[in-house]
């Protein structure tokens, strides 16, 4: 067998027939889902990595276009599971443009309060699952558990856990119940106590820091080329974040930093997750303090945003508003339209075309994890196998996010 | 719209006077590119004009209008953060040139689009379906295939 006489190794051209394939997914539990991945493999390195997608597809795309605005709201929450709020939220912001519809300002800090905590719910599994696969597993239990603290807080206003659909075209769904605030508030003294501890079992950790450091690294060219956004391109120094360079829904009122990173490595995304969690728990703080506990939820124009449920009682309007938009929808202008917000993995958009009727005539989701996951095969390029598992966590994908 | 995008817009018109249809839209400045004429624009846009930043590709079926299909392109400039979206409009039997070469991470999405409305990328280096298995029959996003499952009599 040749070798190279400097440094002793294997020439790759000489291994050329003795590569090997294989495939790791679709039932993996450290490809968060079912990816496939067809590695090409010389010993432990990596020659290739092809990630094989489409085994969650379900044609979102094409259920949209049957149902009306109103109703798409609900396969939103379905794309990007863990971060069911800031889909929500892109979808609602890019009927609004095109209707051109003014939300109450209290609605809009509400909203703002939600995708904050969707963030910190989607980061807490992230981070879970992401340690686990280093192999370190307590923290993944202690991140589920806290979790569920904010799937109450989601259940008390929207009702169920996992798909609230709270936000609705025109503002939201319904008001904030009694005593959400004092809950709210147990859970913003608490996360901090919570952070530490996180931090304490990663922080200095030799094992995790060497599995991050130096590995699967992206810089900021390719993020560009491959349109990679969220705290994969944060991790190569640029601080690029849609709440600040395009603020919507009143982002603008709020204080908080951009965590960057400037390695573009498995590391430095690791800590600009870390520290975006600490800038989102401020604006959950700044949040409370604006919404009061009563007012108004949903805009008053009742061609759009349903009447609240007293009112049908009373008012034959009220009724009739009621009846038109649950059967028929309400009509868009034509046209269409792009807006992104920044979810908790990247620029999350819809691009919406209306040929002026109550259904979408083409209904776009930019997912950001379809476009983070495309850049697999340079992460993995001549590293070696056990990497392959921290450059997917690392990149924090979403297989609903990748298929829809 | 901004004054930057006017002026991007009337420098666009003055390099490809022929090739180039401004239109209208509520959020981006936006331009219908012939195909002929859609990989040099591509080439410009990115290499001249500084929208090096990737950021999606869809089509759109326009059935049973001719031309039927429309390709859209968004792009950013990243330093500025100003969006740029061109569309390219064909008919059912026409083929796009590709865009993998200027922005790679146009790879997976024009392979989407082949799969999902059958629309051919010259030039792709692997245009294969992605999403759906790849015996699959029909283009499932075009309007002539059915939203209902088999008949079941």
């Amino acid at each position: 067998m040749a070798t190279d006489e400097v440094h002793g190794l294997v020439k790759r051209e000489a291994l050329s027939d003795e590569t090997m394939v294989i495939n790791l997914g679709p039932q993996h539990p450290s490809t968060h889902g079912v990816l496939r991945v067809r590695l090409v493999l010389d010993g432990e390195r990596v020659v290739d990595a092809q990630p094989v997608i489409g085994y969650l597809h379900t044609g979102f795309e094409k259920t949209a276009e049957t149902l009306t605005y109103q109703q798409c709201n609900t396969i939103t929450d379905r794309l990007d599971y863990l971060a069911p709020m800031t889909n929500n939220l892109a979808y609602v912001l890019a009927v609004e443009k095109m209707m051109q519809i003014e939300v109450p300002k209290r609605a809009q800090y509400i909203r703002v309060l939600f995708a904050e905590l969707t963030r910190l719910a989607s980061h807490l599994v992230w981070l879970g699952t992401h340690v686990m696969d280093l192999g370190a597993m307590s923290l993944f239990f202690y991140c589920m558990r806290e979790r569920e603290v904010i799937l109450d807080l989601i259940e008390a206003v929207a009702g169920v856990r996992m798909n609230p659909s709270y936000f609705r075209v025109g503002g939201l769904a319904y008001d904030l119940p009694d005593g959400f605030h004092e809950k709210a508030w147990d859970f913003v003294k608490d996360f901090p106590r919570w952070m530490k501890m996180y931090r304490n079992l990663v922080e200095g950790n030799p094992l995790i820091n060497q599995r991050l450091k130096g590995i699967a690294v992206l810089d900021r060219e390719t993020c560009y080329q491959y349109g990679v956004t969220g705290p994969n391109i944060r991790a190569t120094g640029l601080a690029l974040d849609l709440r600040k360079t395009e603020p919507y829904s009143s982002y603008e009122e709020f204080e908080f930093n951009v965590p960057t990173r400037t390695e573009g490595d498995a590391y430095a995304r690791f800590w600009v997750r870390m520290e975006e969690m600490d800038e989102s728990l401020k604006i959950v703080e700044q949040a409370l303090d604006k919404i009061t506990p009563r007012g108004e939820y949903a805009t008053r124009d009742r061609k759009v945003a349903l009447p609240p449920r007293d009112e049908i009682y009373g008012n034959m309007e009220a009724l009739i508003h009621q009846f038109k938009l649950v059967t028929a929808g309400f009509p868009v202008p034509a046209g269409e339209v792009y807006q992104a917000v920044e979810g908790p993995r990247g620029e999350m958009g819809f691009y919406i075309i209306s040929d002026g009727g109550p259904k979408p005539y083409r209904w776009r989701a930019r997912t950001p994890s379809y476009y983070n996951l495309q850049t697999l095969p340079i992460l993995c390029r001549d590293g070696l196998v056990a990497d392959v598992i921290t450059a997917i966590g690392s990149i924090d994908i979403m297989l609903g996010d990748v298929d829809k | 719209m901004s004054e930057r995008s006017e002026e991007l817009l009337d420098r666009l018109t003055q390099r490809f006077p022929d090739a180039l249809e401004v239109v209208e839209s509520i959020d981006q400045p936006t331009v219908v590119v012939k195909r002929e004429e859609l990989l040099a624009f591509a080439e410009h846009l990115k290499s001249v004009e500084g929208y090096v930043m990737f950021n999606d590709v869809l089509a759109a079926d326009w059935f049973p209008a001719h031309p039927r299909f429309e390709v859209i392109y968004q792009v950013v400039h990243p330093e500025s953060w100003q969006r740029f979206r061109f569309k390219c409009r064909i008919d059912e039997h026409e083929a796009v040139p590709s865009v993998v070469s200027v922005w790679p991470g146009a790879n997976w999405p024009e392979r989407e689009a082949y799969d999902l409305f059958g629309i051919v990328f010259e030039g792709h280096p692997q245009l294969t379906r992605i999403y759906l298995p790849d015996d699959w029959e029909g283009h499932p996003l075009r309007k002539d295939y059915p939203t209902g499952g088999n008949r079941i009599d």
